[in-house]
């Protein structure tokens, strides 16, 4: 058998999306993206509101069917997915109860059924509100139930659409504790996100922009592979439309080198990805 | 700084409900011209204060001042709110939605821009999120507006768009309004001026992020062996978190994380490195006492 995506190495099944392209009507929700999934590693897929990540999640665990390209995962009851919200988790349940009726889906029992369940209650912070009502969690619990639900099967592929959106930062240190719990332990896992700091901790990091990939690799390459230069200064450099506030200073895009006593600056994955759309945005400015 | 000089002031307010104080002896003020960025997890009380100051809800105790005078219609008048749920009503149209803005808290329509206007007959619901969000803020700053209030403004914004909305946010300070401004983004703390923490109902530190952040450090824990050692920390229970494969611990110190992975038989590097912003809320956090 082929590896399903290139690059991946053929002592350990990798799984992932490649070349995907999936239309709704006339609209193109992804067109020909590929992702790979290694276990033991966390993939970041980030962007804004209709960017395509939803999408192209749902279509690696096989609820949407792609128009072309190919997805290669796990059979279903390995495969572990989180949707985004609160529809992870039944809200008239109570934390125990929302585990047993996931355990019973997977018949799941046993002492070693029990000690995981009693283990992921204490990583994610659950075990003192097991008979609380799923729908009377703060944000950051219910997602960190969402989660527990979602790995409780122990799934070779856990794949978790937007887990940390609207949590807190304390939680969402609870949840990416969780996360790289279940990567380190050979999971592997992709997960959505609006938040660039944490795809800055995944081992590789998607970004899409209206259904396209703009920038794929490990984020240091990514930051390496910034379109252009980006320059500091207290006023825009150049065209205003390339330029943007970073707390009292501008930061500017050029799709060249810096004019002279421009200060060029080491990108962060902020400035990379702003650059990035940019440049895949204003295709007459890099020619 | 005189008193006339402060467009929002809350003095020692405490808001309670029933026996759970959701703000506890909170004081704090916004200047004109100056971006303060109010944080704190889910249930520190953040979205209390922000509706006390607004006159939303009247403070348990203590006392709050927009404007000079105690919050009130007219008050609500000078400032601009954009609530996280951006406040627009999805089944009126965008015509509609600011026809009720103008007639219920007196904002004059806005001018809109091209992608708005070309839209404006259309139910909000059906326009998009990024619209949607543009039209809240053309709402709210419509009537030049003193002091503007924006909890959770960019959640689910592509970073182009993100950068964007922060442009019209700064060029609103510069021309001399106050923002007050909750958020989950540390990036975005580094766009206020001045932070204010909020944990479990009180104000427990404020400043620059480097203020906040003060001496606390993190362990980073250099090794080839990072799932091992990161499995390892968190049997021993310790506050692991993990930056592509580099495995960090927010203050604990070096050799509690070092004689934790000799214990599991892990060779590894550990040094000590300056917090981040989310790691000092943790901190902070875990510090709390419980709430009165």
């Amino acid at each position: 058998m082929t590896p399903a995506v290139p690059g991946s190495g053929n002592a350990t099944q990798n799984w992932g999306a490649r070349e995907v392209t999936v239309a709704f009507g006339a609209t193109t929700a992804l067109d020909a993206v590929s992702l790979a999934a290694v276990p033991g590693q966390v993939a970041a897929v980030v962007g804004g509101d209709g960017a395509g990540k939803t999408t192209l999640l749902r279509t690696l665990v096989g609820r949407i069917r792609p128009q072309s390209g190919r997805v290669e995962a796990p059979a279903t009851a390995d495969c572990g997915f989180m949707p985004t919200g609160a529809s992870g988790v039944w809200q008239d349940l109570t934390v125990a109860e929302n585990l047993a009726f996931v355990a019973a889906a997977y018949h799941l029992a046993g002492p070693a059924y029990d000690q995981r369940r009693a283990h992921l209650l204490r990583t994610a912070g659950l075990d003192h509100a097991e008979d609380r009502l799923a729908g009377a969690l703060s944000g950051g619990m219910r997602q960190k139930l969402a989660f527990c639900l979602a790995i409780l099967h122990e799934p070779k592929l856990l794949v978790l659409d937007e887990p940390s959106t609207g949590v807190d930062p304390v939680s969402r240190v609870d949840l990416w504790r969780l996360i790289s719990r279940a990567a380190a332990d050979g999971t592997a896992v992709v997960m959505a996100t609006t938040y660039l700091d944490e795809a800055e901790r995944a081992s590789t990091c998607l970004v899409l922009d209206q259904g396209h990939a703009l920038a794929m690799g490990a984020p240091a390459d990514i930051l390496a592979r910034t379109p252009g230069t980006v320059t500091t200064g207290d006023r825009p450099a150049g065209r205003p439309e390339l330029s943007w506030r970073r707390g009292h200073a501008t930061r500017s895009w050029h799709p060249g080198p810096p004019g002279p006593g421009e200060q060029a600056v080491a990108p962060d994955m902020e400035d990379a990805v702003i650059a990035f759309t940019f440049a895949d945005r204003t295709p007459e400015t890099t020619a | 700084m005189t008193a006339a000089d402060v467009l929002i002031r809350a003095d020692r307010v405490t808001k309670r409900f029933g026996d759970f104080t959701a703000v506890d002896t909170v004081t704090m003020h916004v200047e004109p011209g100056e971006i303060v960025g109010l944080l704190g997890a889910n249930g520190a009380g953040k979205t209390t204060l922000i509706r006390v100051l607004l006159g939303l809800a009247l403070p348990t105790e203590g006392s709050v001042a927009a404007f000079g005078r105690t919050p009130d219609r007219t008050t609500r008048a000078r400032l601009g709110y954009v609530p996280q749920g951006l406040g627009l009503w999805q089944t009126l149209t965008v015509d509609e939605n600011i026809t009720f803005a103008a007639a219920a808290f007196g904002n004059p329509p806005p001018d809109l821009d091209p992608g708005l206007a070309a839209v404006r007959h259309r139910p909000v619901g059906e326009i998009g999120l990024g619209l949607q969000r543009q039209l809240a803020f053309a709402i709210a700053l419509a009537h030049h507006p003193e002091l503007l209030v924006l909890d959770e403004p960019t959640s689910g914004v592509d970073p182009l768009a993100r950068a964007r909305l922060w442009d019209a946010v700064h060029d609103q300070a510069d021309a001399g309004t106050g923002i007050l401004v909750t958020t989950h983004y540390m990036q975005e703390a580094q766009q206020c001026d001045r932070l204010i923490l909020m944990s479990r109902g009180k104000a427990v530190a404020a400043g620059t992020e480097k203020d906040i952040i003060g001496d606390t450090t993190a362990c980073e824990v250099d090794t080839p062996h990072w799932a091992g050692a990161f499995a390892a920390l968190d049997n021993a229970g310790l506050p692991v978190t993990l930056t592509g494969t580099r495995v960090r611990l927010a203050d604990t110190p070096p050799d509690t994380v070092a004689q934790a992975l000799r214990d599991a038989g892990i060779t590894a590097d550990v040094h000590q490195v300056p917090a981040t912003l989310e790691e000092e809320m943790t901190v902070i956090d875990r510090a709390a006492p419980a709430r009165a």
